[in-house]
């Protein structure tokens, strides 16, 4: 979506969508007075939504499928624990720290990315994956293997702000954070960087002809994507003061897909809506049938990928249609 | 150590079969079936569940194993696998993850979470030695059966008119459309080939491999590596790359127990980096 695109005819459906926005994130705020009991699980949703924000960045923008993205949140958890339990640094430096050791291995590993067909990127990203999770898995000393580092203990954020048993901090701090960073991914993304990765997207040769380059946007789209998602594993870490090796399950890059799949991709906030969704139906599915959850979420994916997603966009679209301008919709959808 | 070569050589064999329907699916077809896995694991279960539950001899439950996942195979093909042809990369890897959790789901709803095993007949426990070598009567009758059937494989494919129409439609459907190529038929057929492969394949390694409701998810990635790093222009790639990875495997096990994972997993991102197309692959 091209906010800032006040000169296109869609001006009236402009305005609306920004209303839309402003409201999801009054409504995000508003929920810390509202729903005191539920602040747990908005954490959850809120460091979901980021988690998926993070690969819409590669996958909605950029096309690159990526089916071990838990790599960069598993290290980004284990780094903030690390440095929490170790060091007993701010909250805020153990995310700063875990954005730092995710940028390191995103922009390595974005070489390999960069290298082959959809299905060479698939091995590799889900073979980095598999080899950071294995790593923790033997390095018994330091993360405590498979029975999850323990013993975190987190510090006020800023010397002010302590943690509290409810969660509110918890998830004030994780909405602050996913705002600024959401911000920030859609300055990115409406500017010429952000353009070139669409056209990237859309045809690699085509965009390396008109003199983008197309190597160097993708190592780069790759980095900041694995910063977001080691963020979202350190928010993790702090908010849960506990990191297991289930971080790197390959049901954690599955998961955050189909979450970006639900939201829909390429307009930024399909990870946010994704992840409430996600959210709630677990919520549910888990509460009718507590063990085989995932089963549901199989179908889903199932059913919605034989419908195909060009058809469900047209319907969604038509949907909105009805109920505002024609602009918004495809605006909205797109 | 020479009953290591041997050990990886019977794993990389089993391998090779288990993988061999997807070297065709995702190496020829381009279509990326990550729910390979689901079918070898219903091959599994249906004999380990033949032959313990039912008293029903190996060799029949190796069959009813194939014929079993061949025709979940085409049952999937026609009602779900035929729309998702030609589709992104994208949304095939969805469809299959979810393929795949349901599969896991169900078998850990019907036969419980714990890991199954095989009943193999009194004749072929136990092991020879030759001359120092010691030799599972199990991995040999493996080792020859694959044999078979890769031979059989590589003649059906190179040999045959069916062969041929196979690979004509995978280079180009509408062209083959076009000279009267039953297309269709030939992809169901060789999806349910492919998955009957599967389940013998998963039937054969509940000896060697562990047989429990997440294997689909274990394996996947063996899977993946055999038809990745064979290279997607034929048989011969993913048989060596399936005997490679077998052969590593083991010899890592033994050997490096702390760290075997970590070489094979880095050998092929190696692979992968110097090779994108496979490592017996023509460059296309």
């Amino acid at each position: 979506m091209q906010k800032k695109s006040t000169s296109t005819p869609f001006r009236s459906g402009a305005r609306l969508a920004l209303l839309l926005q402003a409201a999801l994130w009054l409504a995000a705020v508003a929920a810390v007075f509202l729903l005191p009991r539920r602040m747990l699980l908005l954490n959850e949703i809120t460091i979901l939504a980021l988690f998926a924000l993070s690969l819409d960045l590669i996958l909605g923008f950029a096309g690159i499928v990526s089916l071990g993205h838990a790599a960069f949140l598993g290290l980004g958890a284990y780094t903030a624990g690390l440095t929490l339990k170790h060091f007993s640094i701010d909250p805020l430096l153990a995310l700063l720290c875990a954005a730092a050791t995710s940028a390191v291995l995103g922009f390595a590993t974005s070489f390999l990315v960069l290298r082959g067909s959809d299905l060479t990127r698939l091995m590799v990203t889900l073979v980095v994956a598999l080899l950071l999770g294995e790593a923790a898995n033997k390095m018994q000393w330091l993360t405590g293997g498979s029975d999850g580092l323990q013993g975190i203990v987190v510090p006020p954020i800023a010397g002010l702000f302590e943690f509290d048993l409810r969660g509110r901090t918890a998830y004030c701090l994780s909405l602050a954070t996913l705002f600024v960073l959401f911000l920030l991914a859609r300055r990115l993304m409406a500017s010429p960087f952000g353009m070139g990765l669409r056209a990237i997207r859309d045809n690699p040769l085509r965009a390396a002809a008109i003199g983008i380059p197309v190597s160097r946007r993708l190592v780069t789209v790759y980095t900041i994507a694995a910063v977001y998602a080691g963020i979202a594993g350190g928010l993790m870490a702090v908010t849960t003061q506990f990191v297991s090796l289930d971080v790197f399950d390959f049901a954690r890059s599955a998961d955050v897909m189909l979450v970006l799949i639900l939201g829909g991709t390429g307009y930024l906030y399909g990870g946010v809506l994704g992840a409430v969704l996600f959210k709630l139906l677990q919520d549910i599915l888990s509460g009718l049938t507590p063990q085989y959850w995932h089963f549901w979420i199989g179908l889903l994916l199932v059913a919605l990928m034989v419908v195909g997603r060009d058809r469900m966009r047209d319907l969604v679209s038509k949907v909105l249609g009805r109920i505002m301008p024609s602009a918004t919709a495809t605006e909205v959808v797109r | 150590m020479l009953t290591i070569l041997f050990d990886g050589i019977a794993a990389g064999m089993v391998l090779f079969i288990l993988a061999s329907g997807l070297a065709v699916t995702l190496g020829l077809m381009n279509f990326v079936n990550l729910a390979h896995g689901a079918f070898a694991m219903a091959g599994g279960y249906a004999a380990v569940m033949l032959t313990s539950r039912w008293g029903v001899p190996f060799f029949a439950s190796l069959l009813l194993a194939f014929l079993i996942a061949a025709a979940l195979g085409a049952l999937l093909e026609r009602t779900l696998y035929v729309r998702l042809y030609g589709r992104p990369h994208l949304e095939q890897v969805l469809f299959s993850i979810g393929l795949v959790f349901m599969a896991v789901t169900v078998v850990d709803y019907v036969a419980g979470s714990q890991q199954q095993f095989a009943v193999v007949p009194e004749y072929l426990k136990g092991r020879f030695d030759i001359e120092g070598i010691g030799i599972g009567r199990y991995r040999l009758f493996i080792i020859a059966l694959c044999g078979v059937i890769v031979l059989a494989l590589q003649a059906i494919l190179t040999g045959t008119r069916f062969g041929a129409q196979l690979r004509a439609a995978v280079d180009d459907a509408q062209t083959a459309r076009g000279l009267g190529i039953p297309v269709n038929t030939v992809f169901a057929l060789t999806f349910a080939v492919g998955s009957g492969l599967a389940g013998l394949g998963g039937a054969l390694g509940a000896e060697i491999l562990t047989l429990s409701p997440t294997f689909p998810l274990k394996y996947m990635i063996s899977f993946l590596i055999v038809v990745t790093v064979g290279g997607t222009s034929g048989m011969a790639g993913p048989f060596f790359a399936a005997l490679l990875l077998g052969l590593a495997d083991v010899a890592g096990n033994y050997f490096l127990p702390s760290v075997g994972a970590f070489i094979t997993y880095a050998l092929m991102l190696l692979v992968l980096m110097l090779r994108p197309q496979g490592l017996f692959a023509r460059a296309r």
